[in-house]
């Protein structure tokens, strides 16, 4: 079937199966190998991926639902080549990661939440990141890494506090 | 961990979609995806046509109709959380609604999904349970009500007609001073629980339990409601030593699951402390004092 995705920002035509996951399609028809695909039933969290700003698991999505809904992948969040996100930035200064299989999501899930929500509890960051599977690295530096990004953030918007 | 074939149809109104799944009984409608794809994708389900209905507008709203708040079939989880009449009017589901799986399935699961999957660990169909809810479905051109307990007949199996549509549900709101509490037990975070208890009391001006509603789910194939716990509960004065010895009793005579993960004997003795603990939650809630949700 012929669908339309809005992925960073960018209109595909595609043309698939409607069994093709949300996934799979970034994967394999766009070549945005950045969502991983873990357990490919909604358990490990590792495809997330924002979906209209939101963190949603695109293995639990058919390709043809997400027509319409602007996607943002890992690949999406930089803000020009060779530059890293803030949270991107905060993930390499603290170590946020080991083997990498999980960071993708776990930025996105970052990113989700801080456009929700700028100053978060240590308790908000476990909760947001509650549905994500980390085999190496225990958590610690990652809720880390979220809570310097929400900081250099929180700073970036209010340059006047910042100055006191 | 790919599904079978199918074939997709994006319908604009409920009738179509009745349609549509009259004329194929190997058809399924999809609203959030959040157990079906899973299903799907372990081929345990495999429809030949998937009838989203998601784009039907007029599935998904939260509203105050009478006595009530009527909730879409199609309204995220997420809409349910953040929802300030939710909060104001219906305390249990609010304090239920974070429980159920993580954010990011909250994002895309929908309130009418959870409940026609009737999952026993469902957080949803317990508070619909417990606070007597009635669901709306649609058939045949025609639109029915069926009570919460009449609904849930089995782990994952309803009393929806073939054919029919899930279309809403309707929680009756409590006047007077009331308080909730909500309390589960699960191996992590927002994991499926192995028992789950949720309880409403309204307190008179002296302190008495006027109306109490409590469930346990989980435990059982279906949401349980403790209604011998609940007549020796309303009058009194609800101290610790009455609420556990109510809850025990009413407890006796259940026909708990197991599994791997938590034996029957097990569910029923967390059944019993989780129950006193919400019902204990609930009185002080009432009264005004804060507890603290996990």
């Amino acid at each position: 079937m012929h669908i339309k995705l809005i992925v960073n920002g960018i209109e595909h035509a595609l043309d698939i199966e409607p069994r093709t996951t949300l996934l799979d399609c970034l994967r394999d028809n766009l070549d945005l190998k950045g969502a991983h695909a873990g357990c490919e039933h909604g358990v490990c969290g590792a495809c997330t991926v924002l979906f209209d700003g939101v963190a949603v698991r695109s293995c639990l999505m058919f390709a043809p639902q997400a027509e319409g809904t602007p996607i943002t992948t890992i690949e999406g969040v930089t803000p020009g080549p060779g530059e890293l996100s803030p949270v991107q930035d905060a993930f390499c200064e603290t170590h946020g990661m080991q083997c990498g299989y999980c960071t993708p999501a776990m930025i996105l899930v970052a990113h989700a939440l801080l456009a929700d929500n700028p100053d978060p509890t240590r308790e908000d960051i476990v909760d947001a990141i509650s549905g994500n599977i980390c085999r190496c690295t225990g958590y610690a530096q990652i809720v880390e890494a979220i809570a310097l990004a929400a900081e250099r953030m929180r700073g970036a918007n209010r340059p006047s506090e910042r100055q006191k | 961990m790919k599904a079978a074939p199918f074939e997709y149809c994006r319908v604009a109104n409920i009738e179509e979609a009745c349609a549509m799944l009259a004329a194929d009984e190997d058809a399924r409608v999809i609203a959030g995806g959040q157990t079906l794809v899973p299903m799907m994708a372990m081929r345990l389900a495999r429809p030949t046509r998937l009838i989203d209905i998601n784009h039907i507008a007029a599935l998904s709203y939260i509203r105050a109709d009478g006595e009530a708040v009527s909730i879409g079939a199609t309204t995220r989880q997420c809409m349910v959380e953040r929802d300030a009449l939710v909060k104001a009017r219906l305390p249990l589901l609010a304090r239920a609604v974070p429980f159920i799986g993580h954010t990011a399935t909250r994002a895309r699961g929908t309130v009418g999904g959870s409940l026609a999957n009737a999952d026993p660990a469902a957080e949803l169909s317990l508070v619909a349970v417990t606070l007597d809810a009635r669901l709306s479905y649609r058939v045949n051109g025609r639109t029915e009500t069926v009570a919460a307990r009449d609904f849930d007949i089995g782990p994952m199996t309803t009393s929806l007609p073939n054919g029919a549509i899930l279309t809403a549900v309707h929680f009756p709101v409590w006047a007077g001073k009331t308080g909730v509490g909500f309390h589960e037990v699960s191996a992590r975070r927002s994991d499926f629980a192995f028992v789950s208890a949720a309880a409403q009391v309204e307190l008179s001006d002296d302190g008495e339990c006027k109306r109490i509603a409590i469930g346990i789910g989980a435990a059982t194939a279906t949401p349980l409601r403790l209604e011998s716990a609940e007549q020796r509960l309303k009058g009194g004065a609800l101290d610790g030593a009455k609420i556990k010895a109510a809850i025990t009793e009413a407890l006796s005579d259940i026909d708990p699951l197991a599994d791997l993960h938590a034996s029957a004997n097990y569910r029923r003795r967390v059944a019993a402390s989780l129950a006193s603990r919400a019902v204990a939650d609930a009185r002080a809630h009432a009264l005004g004092k804060s507890i603290h949700a996990h």
